[in-house]
């Protein structure tokens, strides 16, 4: 698909991570290709310790790449500048918040951070879009809460929102679904597809739910100790590639239903 | 924004409640003036010339120094709470009035070992403030290269702890071997005061007090972000290591300015902005900068005014009133919340 305005918004190429320490370098992963176009949600699976986060953590900037070049609108990652950066990819991450003494509202407005002036104060487009972001993730009546009152799920939604207030080509969120019971989970990943068809932005999320995310995704990224596969999960499926994913002793994966199965 | 409307009341009862403290302040002390007597003479029009000499050159200074003191011991207190994410945070706690006290026991103390010409040279008034200031910047800068490498953030305040002790220890060698005169000069440094500042001494103290002030103004979009997390905080296009640069600046130009003119003062910087808190109910910094400003000069004009103890001759010393008010406050907080709201 070749068109002119850029539909590829993220692209990694020949992409390494892993950790630079005195004595030399550990690699993670190797040899990571993909290709995230826009409007598209991505998830992003694989077993404990094989390197979601650091894959992540490497594509948001928080760790440089051991090799390869990683690509965000066309540009390398290295050269765009940190407020470039923060009006094209924004974050939803694990870590629990400093501070939970704000209240939604102002939790959200920060996402207008890259565009506001010194003092960071809103002007009518930002109080639009934030308002905006009320509306898509459907949180109108949290609006006043403080952050300490909010359950799990709900503190899910509102930093959804405020990445959302953010307003970038793409999203970030690294294991949106942990701590959530099971109708969360599902809600959660639904929301985040609903977000890709409504305001076209790709979004990328790690996951331990891999049969919603089968269920959900247009592509999904899956990571094994041998290799990283980028594809659409029917043709991951056939392929055989999540029977790999896991040891083979406890469950086995079954290919009708799109979901793991306990051996008896 | 939305939010800053409501607290208007707040600011507003904050605004008149620092006037009314200021006054009070001014008209209190070992000798009677009377309320119309002050206020005239701040217009220019007393008749009284010994009043007015007590006025403008004692009580309008101190008030205005408590004003100062409680405002940027406040706001400092604020800031380190937010970039070290840690409630228990303030300029005293984090070691860097315990840097400040360090250069000035190695000035009036230390001044015993150089000698001579030197002693004289440097125990000045300015070299003390150059020294305090000196001393809590270096110390802050160490706690910030230490809490880069160790994220718990207990550890960085046993840490600032240390710092603590490493102090005590080095003033207790130097006063080993310095004279019963330097040592009491010392001691009374300690004890804090609000008094003896000349308007020329008040002049340079606003001056660098201001320069403390517009950087803290200039960290509010930061302050804000890193409420979220440094992550978050670098996700919005903050430039954490500048951003920290200036928070740090800022508070050691305050902090140690203030420890340099007034001397180590307890609990203000720390007790102040958790009970803004608790009137403003929000961690945004563009509500609670203002917030802490006027909280901590009310309350520091009204330590002063304890210190002065009303119709006495008596000064007590500022430090200990402090404490006697900050101690008991951070107690009564954690006991009724069982959690500071941070």
């Amino acid at each position: 698909m070749n068109t002119k305005k850029p539909n590829t918004i993220l692209k990694t190429k020949n992409l390494s991570i892993g950790y630079k320490t005195k004595k030399g370098e550990t690699v993670i992963s190797e040899n990571i290709n993909f290709e995230l176009k826009k409007g598209q949600l991505i998830g992003l699976v694989g077993a404990n310790g094989i390197g979601k986060s650091t894959l992540l953590r490497t594509l948001i900037k928080v760790q440089p790449e051991l090799s390869g070049t990683i690509l965000l609108n066309d540009k390398d990652l290295k050269s765009i500048s940190a407020l470039d950066l923060a009006k094209q990819l924004s974050i939803v991450l694990t870590e629990t918040l400093t501070s939970k003494n704000l209240s939604v509202y102002e939790l959200i407005a920060l996402g207008r951070h890259p565009y506001t002036n010194w003092v960071g104060s809103l002007t009518s487009k930002d109080i639009t879009i934030i308002e905006n972001a009320f509306k898509l993730v459907n949180i109108s009546e949290l609006r006043n809460k403080k952050c300490y009152e909010l359950s799990d799920g709900q503190l899910q939604k509102v930093m959804i929102a405020r990445a959302l207030a953010q307003d970038t080509d793409i999203i970030i969120l690294d294991e949106p679904t942990t701590h959530l019971d099971m109708y969360h989970k599902a809600y959660i990943l639904k929301l985040l597809q609903k977000l890709t068809k409504e305001t076209g932005k790709t979004i990328l999320f790690s996951s331990h739910e891999i049969d919603l995310a089968i269920q959900l995704c247009n592509t999904m990224i899956v990571m094994r100790s041998e290799n990283v596969v980028y594809d659409q999960p029917c043709n991951l499926i056939s392929q055989g590639i999540f029977e790999s994913l896991f040891p083979d002793d406890l469950i086995s994966f079954d290919n009708t239903s799109g979901s793991f199965r306990v051996k008896k | 924004m939305q939010n800053s409307q409501t607290y208007q009341f707040q600011y507003a009862l904050l605004l008149i409640l620092l006037i009314a403290c200021f006054f009070i302040n001014i008209s209190l002390g070992s000798v009677n003036i009377p309320l119309r007597s002050i206020i005239g003479s701040l217009f220019g029009n007393i008749d009284n010339t010994t009043w007015e000499i007590i006025i403008t050159n004692y009580r309008l200074p101190k008030a205005i120094t408590a004003i100062l003191v409680g405002s940027g011991l406040g706001i400092s207190g604020l800031l380190m709470q937010t970039l070290f994410r840690n409630p228990l945070a303030g300029p005293f706690v984090l070691g860097i009035t315990s840097g400040a006290s360090l250069g000035v026991a190695l000035i009036i103390l230390g001044s015993g070992l150089f000698g001579g010409f030197f002693a004289t040279a440097l125990v000045s008034k300015w070299s003390i403030v150059i020294a305090a200031s000196v001393g809590s910047f270096l110390v802050l800068l160490a706690v910030l290269a230490v809490s880069h490498k160790v994220r718990d953030t207990m550890a960085i305040l046993i840490i600032g702890l240390m710092f603590g002790s490493i102090t005590a220890a080095v003033v207790s060698v130097l006063s080993y071997f310095s004279s019963a005169e330097q040592l009491q000069q010392y001691i009374f440094w300690g004890f804090g005061s609000l008094s003896n500042l000349s308007w020329q001494e008040l002049s340079i103290f606003f001056l660098i007090y201001l320069i403390g002030m517009v950087l803290s103004m200039m960290s509010i979009k930061s302050l804000n972000s890193l409420l979220l997390g440094e992550n978050y905080a670098k996700s919005l296009g903050i430039n954490l290591k500048q951003s920290r640069f200036i928070i740090i600046l800022a508070t050691s130009l305050i902090a140690g300015t203030i420890t340099a003119f007034a001397g180590p003062i307890a609990f203000i910087g720390l007790a102040i902005p958790h009970l803004t808190r608790q009137i403003f109910k929000t961690s945004n910094h563009k509500v609670l900068l203002p917030a802490v400003f006027l909280f901590g000069a009310i309350v520091m004009l009204i330590c002063d005014s304890i210190a002065q103890v009303p119709g006495s001759d008596y000064t007590l010393p500022i430090n200990a009133i402090t404490a006697l008010v900050g101690a008991p406050v951070v107690i009564w907080l954690l006991v009724r919340q069982r959690k500071m709201m941070f």
